[in-house]
């Protein structure tokens, strides 16, 4: 293999990558398809005041909820908070400060990142509270709100397979905001549940170029229950893991 | 407070009836999530999901749920032949394009204009919008499934919404355990009511001005 093309590397090396105050962007939807040994990483590493950017927070011990309830986050953007009601409790007290977008427009400003935009047009939320102190255009006589793009220090994501350019193949649903985490780092670090030689994907198959990713990691993976998994359980509640 | 399960059922069947052939279907959580078990097994349906799966099938048998496979809720779900995987930019195109044939969802309040209310209660509950306004101002058709009364007894029908707006005129059907209304030209149409409710009792619990229509329909 040539010089410099190995991306993996290990756990400690990815921590030096972590810092307090970080801007942090983490894939994955309802926890689903968050990277859980990066999560626990940053937990074990003790980073604080971070600034979280995800689709949501997950729930209380799931991807990215863990973050919140651990009180790592500062400030969040996102689109939900329900499944998790530590963070709708940090909210509410003053400690954690919250902004929300609608879903579609924060994938889209995510994307908008990662392409190297400035930011969107977007029509969704006129009429509602969503407009307020948005800049607005006209263009062809039609409405828009002008949305940023985003970007992040940090972005971590979860994927299925990986070569060691760090050319990336998703599982099924737990794509979903990963490819356009993926993009919009600075940094962006990637676990992975398989890691294989350069040259034994199909590159038609691929659906993030390696070029976007700067590390790989290999994913110790899902170290938490799944909502419906407790549920079949002994009845215990929603929200709580039964430990 | 909530609605007995055959009640919620008997919304969720009488719902699944604006389905045909051929469309692009998004059910949000809550009732909305039953009507996928009521659509006619012979209609080719595809059902789209927020976390980017257009053609999501029902729920796995017990044992073989895929961690990785599930629905908006974050519940496990299968697919059907046809299914498609994207990411949630795609997911959240598809919707803003206008390609969602009808999205069925819950509220908090519906106004007789159709604005729907449906993602905050300031000071109480502030979850966020999720995809909720994408969905509501998009799909061709918006279906609202809900109870007709809040917890207290209040309309959730009603002239003008007091929550924060997720939409505004985005609604075209509420379908309650009282009653199925169109919202059509910034008006209220009852045209059909739910056994074993009155339109007396659909206009006494409805806080908005109804057009009731000469021929009312009955759903058992």
């Amino acid at each position: 293999m040539a010089k410099g093309v190995d991306k993996q590397i290990t756990l400690e090396s990815a921590s030096a990558y972590f810092h307090n105050g970080m801007s942090l962007m983490v894939g994955g939807f309802g926890g689903v398809g968050a990277p859980p040994t990066l999560v626990n990483l940053i937990l074990e590493k003790d980073i604080n005041d971070i600034f979280l950017i995800s689709n949501d927070t997950g729930f209380p011990w799931i991807g990215p909820g863990k973050l919140i309830t651990e009180k790592r986050v500062k400030k969040l953007i996102a689109s939900h908070i329900g499944s998790n009601p530590e963070a709708g409790k940090q909210m509410q007290d003053g400690s954690l400060e919250v902004e929300f977008f609608p879903q579609g427009t924060l994938a889209e400003k995510i994307r908008a990142g990662g392409m190297g935009l400035g930011g969107i047009l977007v029509d969704v939320g006129l009429g509602t509270v969503v407009e307020a102190n948005k800049e607005k255009v006209l263009v062809k006589n039609k409405e828009y709100m002008i949305e940023p793009a985003l970007t992040a220090d940090v972005a971590i994501v979860y994927a299925k397979k990986a070569d060691r350019y760090g050319n990336l193949i998703y599982d099924k649903s737990a794509r979903n905001t990963n490819p356009l985490v993926a993009m919009a780092g600075q940094i962006t670090i990637a676990e992975v549940e398989e890691i294989v030689p350069i040259g034994s994907l199909n590159p038609e198959e691929i659906v993030t170029p390696g070029v976007f990713i700067d590390y790989i990691i290999q994913s110790k993976g899902v170290d938490w229950k799944w909502v419906w998994e407790l549920k079949q359980g002994t009845g215990s509640q929603e929200g709580q893991p039964s430990k | 407070m909530g609605l007995g399960i055959e009640t919620r059922h008997r919304i969720a069947r009488r719902a699944a009836l604006e389905i045909t052939n051929g469309m692009i279907v998004n059910l949000g959580i809550g009732i909305p999530t039953l009507v996928a078990d009521y659509i006619e097994k012979d209609l080719h349906i595809m059902l789209h999901t927020e976390n980017g799966i257009l053609g999501m099938g029902g729920s796995p048998e017990a044992g073989s749920e895929d961690g990785n496979l599930s629905n908006a809720g974050g519940y496990p779900v299968s697919i059907k032949p046809g299914a498609s995987y994207f990411d949630s930019a795609t997911a959240f195109g598809i919707i803003r394009k206008g390609l969602l044939d009808v999205t069925i969802l819950g509220a908090l309040e519906v106004s007789e204009k159709g604005d729907i209310a449906n993602w905050i209660v300031p000071g109480k509950r502030v979850p966020g919008m999720g995809g909720a306004i994408d969905l509501a101002q998009k799909a061709k058709k918006v279906i609202i499934l809900m109870n007709h009364t809040d917890k207290y007894g209040n309309p959730k029908i009603v002239k003008n919404c007091s929550l924060p707006l997720t939409v505004k005129e985005g609604a075209d059907m509420i379908i309650t355990e009282k009653a199925v209304f169109h919202c059509e030209d910034g008006k209220l149409y009852l045209r059909e009511i739910m056994s074993p409710y009155t339109v007396e009792d659909v206009i006494q619990t409805t806080g908005a001005s109804i057009v009731v229509d000469e021929q009312i329909s009955v759903f058992q």
